[in-house]
């Protein structure tokens, strides 16, 4: 199982609470995490990427491992750890203010 | 037992107060979808129990909440508003041409018969339409793809279509508007649209009298007399008595011609409201007190209204889709302001109280008066 972590406010749309555990199969991929995760939480469609093109929306990021993956492919195989679940896949808010 | 309902959308989530008839004591409850901005939630007049909110933030994007009992619960619908067919191009701030890209749905207007059927307003400028209760979005594409799209332009606040009007009496006619390219209507529930602005005057484009690039703030109507039109633009508060085919200065002794909310009295389709504002940079209220002007004549000559208003020190706005009229006798007029106070009349605007105080910046007020 993918270990995910969702920012707050994703956290309170999605109507969950702590990490999020989702089935991915093989190769685990942003992309994958992303389609299992829409999937399962339809109220999640938009707020990560753009619903048509599949952009990552610019002020989220996904980071493991203690790495920022944003700019990775999509279609990258994530680090062993995370396709193990040993690690969670992060999105997160990016920071943005003062 | 009458009583009102009003839906203020803020900055930062969203809040509703409801009060019995006499409209004297409030109950506050929210803020719902707190951190997020709300451009604008409003009620179906169908089913006052069904109410659509627009939810969205610059991290997380676009999200429609709707309710089926008066906002105390909410789920949410379908958030994907994609422009249909090839996307084309407006005018940008430097005067380069850009694609229309979708930034947020600034105003979502409920059918007046079918509490499924809404009409949603976006940025970039484009018309939506849902028949399902806001589960699916189909782009009205008649409006973008008018052969004037490529000279609209945003405004300072981005190219949104802001006001939607549904005409009570002649089923498929609709107006909208869009800063900056002006009012639109159409007679065929939104599947071709014409320009409607003639007789305005905007200096501040490279032909005052063009056709489009118009930054209209707010349009507004009396739904007995559909075919009169009021109207705050950037400068100028204007009235249409033809449906929008042409339009004429009404904004006499206004302090200021320049604002962004206008609204109609619920009983008397001549009394107008609208708060003047100084600019063309400030955007804050004239000289530091809080005054909504009043006319009874359908526009020329106006009464400031400010009794319980600041009348000193006070340099709020009111954006434009911060006023609303209930429907009750009087008429309850109320306001919200960019320093978070909703002022409400309970009488027509001839004294005034805030309901509540303190919020994140006020974007929309709108009301539901129940019976």
């Amino acid at each position: 199982m993918i270990r995910v972590v969702l920012p707050a406010h994703l956290r309170t749309l999605a109507r969950v609470e702590g990490e999020l555990k989702l089935d991915v199969e093989a190769p685990v991929t942003t992309r994958a995490i992303l389609d299992a995760l829409e999937a399962r939480y339809p109220m999640l469609c938009g707020t990560i990427r753009d619903q048509v093109t599949h952009q990552r929306r610019a002020f989220v990021r996904f980071f493991a491992c203690e790495e920022d993956l944003s700019q990775d492919s999509p279609d990258d195989p994530l680090p062993e750890a995370v396709a193990a679940g040993v690690e969670p896949f992060l999105i997160v808010g990016a920071m943005a203010g003062g | 037992m009458s009583g009102v309902r009003v839906l203020i959308g803020t900055r930062k989530g969203a809040f509703i107060l409801t009060a019995d008839g006499k409209r004297e004591r409030w109950d506050v409850s929210g803020p719902h979808f707190g951190g997020w901005e709300i451009y604008h939630m409003k009620g179906s007049p169908a089913d006052p129990n069904r109410i659509y909110a627009s939810q969205s933030s610059s991290w997380f994007g676009q999200v429609i909440q709707r309710s089926s009992d008066g906002g105390k619960s909410w789920e949410t619908v379908g958030n994907k508003f994609a422009y249909e067919g090839a996307v084309g191009n407006h005018l940008w701030y430097d005067g380069t041409q850009r694609p229309f890209e979708f930034a947020r749905v600034w105003h979502l207007e409920p059918a007046l018969k079918d509490p499924d059927t809404v009409y949603a307003g976006i940025q970039d400028a484009a018309m939506f339409k849902t028949t399902d209760g806001g589960q699916s979005w189909r782009e009205l594409t008649g409006l973008r793809n008018h052969p004037s799209a490529p000279a609209w332009q945003p405004g300072a606040g981005g190219m949104c279509l802001h006001t939607i009007l549904l005409d009570p009496r002649n089923p498929g006619r609709i107006y909208i508007a869009i800063s900056a390219a002006g009012v639109f209507r159409s007679d065929n529930d939104g599947e071709t649209w014409r320009p409607i602005n003639r007789g305005l005057v905007s200096e501040q484009i490279p032909n005052p009298t063009a056709e489009v690039g118009h930054c209209v703030h707010r349009i507004a109507m009396h739904p007995s007399r559909p075919n009169v039109l009021f109207m705050q633009k950037h400068w100028d508060v204007m009235r249409s008595d033809d449906a929008g085919e042409s339009w004429k200065d009404v904004g006499g002794n206004l302090p200021t011609d320049f604002g962004f909310p206008i609204d109609v009295h619920a009983h008397e389709p001549k009394t107008v409201y609208v708060v003047p504002i100084k600019s063309d940079s400030e955007h804050y209220l004239p000289e530091g007190k809080l005054r909504v002007y009043r006319s009874r004549t359908g526009g020329h000559e106006w009464e400031a209204l400010t009794k319980g208003l600041p009348q000193s020190h006070c340099y709020v706005n009111v954006l434009r889709d911060a006023m609303a009229v209930d429907a009750l006798d009087p008429c309850g007029v109320y306001f919200g302001t960019t320093g978070g106070q909703v002022y409400a009349s309970a009488n027509a605007g001839d004294s005034w109280t805030p309901i509540v105080r303190d919020l994140p910046s006020v974007v929309s007020v709108e009301v539901q008066t129940l019976s």
